[in-house]
């Protein structure tokens, strides 16, 4: 058996259970692995000294003891956690975010903390105090973000899979650039309790992985009410690899974004994506969604607001450093946020934006009523090249455009890759959305893409 | 038609949020806000006037828990102060915020 690093999540499950090889050597290949390429990558911020016992302790769980690497703004007890900013360089929490309470009782095994960009502000990882990440794929260009570690982590095969959070593209987009998939549940559908807030009415953790098969089985174990998060839904969690295999006949696929400028390059890609579908039996259609242009105006203020509000705890009195320590980005966010959310500007901005999230939500609401799935590009282009982001302070937003519509809404939604350009080896990745709660129905017509065509990576023979 | 930002209230806005800024950042903010603040600029074209506010996306309302406590979910004093930098006799040590003198 070699390479044992490169299988996906499913590949390891059914190896172990079938005793091909022992966790313990699958997760020792890893750690050779990331050895060989983080000091030129930086993907980790973090190795978990304690992976090797942790794959022994979990191996007879579900997750048999799988190196999962772990987006750094997700608390894990006892291990540095510093959501890449220097104001938390030094702080170890004292507990577990649910997700990883969750995760450990599964049987997965932390390999490492991942890069993002510092507070998660950003889509490059290039606002990371820690410095950038570098894309896998091609070191020239950037990973995306924020969790551009986690996507980098992925592609770099430095982890079975890995967990990720998405605020507005945050998870699907570092994983469109990256050649991965990622998918952002349901706002609520995954507690956010013990994973540093960045904007608390639309983040939403989830798994970034080698296929969608991998998404199904790690979303299984993060999915759930959770009493200390009270936006988390009651109602019941599938089992999300039961709508792994399943037909997409007849299924009605909205196709978006047709005529926003600035797509030209990725377009193609995402009309043969659209054939393809066609080819399986969805019935697809282009469909006019209100201008997205909007809703990074209305994520903007949102997401400014609630950063002011939420960093307003990191004093530097009960843990981390003091707030001189905040790098620009955030700095700018925070002001913003204070500056919109102020006597005599609230109105004007806060309650407008949240009038016209309203609008958002009754726009996808008529959409859905015609259209099982929605899809269009995650991003407007193949990853970037590295210092590119640097002094824009609209980049994260400009470059999430497509996926802030579904983000202030709270919608399910997961990338795959659509098209591998082997000049550059850059991809482009596919976005589709569900109504709410219906991260099933998202898989359903994912898995079925992926299988159908050769772009995910790990699926080639 | 963009909104102007002075530097004066740039300055102001980082006293509000208690974030330290050099003269220099402050220069550079106000570009910054004025990009921003470009941006959002066209929420004013949308008709907002029969619509009302979302705050919240999931549609539950009222979330409540029992008034007891939860053991689970407690710090010693010891875990509290762990990530402090300055603690005596298991307090927190804070900054001096009124001026004696």
């Amino acid at each position: 058996m070699t390479n044992t690093h490169t299988m996906t999540l499913a590949q390891y499950l059914k190896g172990v259970a079938e005793k091909q090889f022992s966790p313990t050597e699958v997760t020792q290949a890893i750690q050779a692995e990331i050895s060989k390429v983080n000091t030129d990558l930086n993907i980790y911020l973090t190795e978990n000294e304690q992976a090797v016992q942790e794959t022994e302790a979990g191996s007879a769980q579900p997750l048999a003891g799988a190196a999962i690497a772990v987006k750094d703004n997700i608390s894990t007890k006892g291990m540095r956690t510093t959501a890449s900013s220097t104001v938390l360089d030094t702080f170890v929490p004292p507990y577990d975010a649910t997700i990883m309470t969750k995760l450990k009782a599964a049987g997965m095994s932390i390999i490492g903390k991942t890069n993002l960009d510092a507070w998660a502000h950003g889509s490059s990882t290039e606002t990371s105090q820690y410095g950038r990440t570098l894309n896998p794929r091609n070191p020239e260009h950037l990973p995306g973000g924020s969790s551009g570690g986690s996507a980098a982590a992925v592609a770099a095969d430095t982890c079975i899979a890995a967990i990720g959070t998405e605020t507005a593209g945050s998870i699907r987009q570092p994983a469109a650039w990256c050649g991965v998939v990622g998918l952002k549940p349901s706002y609520g559908r995954v507690s956010r309790s013990g994973v540093i807030a960045m904007a608390s009415s639309t983040d939403s953790p989830g798994p970034i992985t080698k296929t969608v098969e991998d998404a199904a089985i790690l979303l299984n174990y993060m999915a759930g009410h959770d009493k200390y998060d009270g936006t988390t839904s009651p109602q019941s969690v599938p089992d999300y690899t039961q709508a792994l295999g399943k037909s997409i006949k007849g299924l009605k696929v909205g196709l978006l974004y047709q005529d926003i400028a600035g797509l030209e390059v990725v377009n193609p890609h995402i009309q043969a994506a659209a054939k393809v579908l066609e080819e399986l039996g969805a019935v697809v259609e282009p469909v006019a969604a209100m201008d997205p242009h909007y809703a990074i105006s209305v994520y903007t203020v949102v997401q400014r607001g609630e950063v002011s509000s939420n960093l307003a705890r990191f004093d530097g009195i009960r843990y981390g450093n003091d707030r001189s320590f905040f790098g620009d980005e955030a700095k700018r966010r925070i002001m913003l946020g204070t500056y919109t959310l102020s006597k005599g500007y609230a109105d004007q901005y806060y309650t407008t934006a949240q009038k016209v999230r309203t609008a958002f939500m009754q726009d996808f609401q008529k959409l859905f009523s015609n259209y099982d799935v929605l899809i269009s590009a995650t991003s407007p282009s193949f990853a970037k090249k590295i210092g590119v982001s640097e002094n824009a302070a609209m980049f994260g937003e400009l470059e999430d455009m497509l996926l802030e519509p579904s983000s202030i809404t709270g919608l399910p939604g997961i990338n795959v890759p659509c098209f591998h350009d082997t000049t550059t080896n850059l991809f482009i990745g596919l976005n589709i959305m569900a109504p709410m709660w219906r991260e099933d129905q998202v898989i359903t017509v994912a898995d079925a893409y992926e299988k159908a065509t050769s772009w995910n990576t790990w699926r080639k023979v | 038609m963009t909104t102007q930002i002075t530097l004066q209230q740039v300055q102001h806005v980082a006293q509000l949020a208690n974030i330290p800024i050099s003269d220099i950042q402050a220069q550079n903010f106000v570009g910054a806000f004025e990009e921003t603040l470009g941006v959002i600029e066209n929420l004013k074209e949308v008709d907002t006037s029969k619509i009302e506010p979302t705050h919240q996306v999931t549609g539950l309302e009222n979330v409540m828990r029992e008034d007891v406590v939860d053991e689970q979910h407690m710090f010693s004093q010891a875990e509290a102060l762990a990530n402090a930098k300055r603690t005596s006799s298991g307090y927190f040590v804070v900054p001096r915020i009124l001026d004696n003198d």
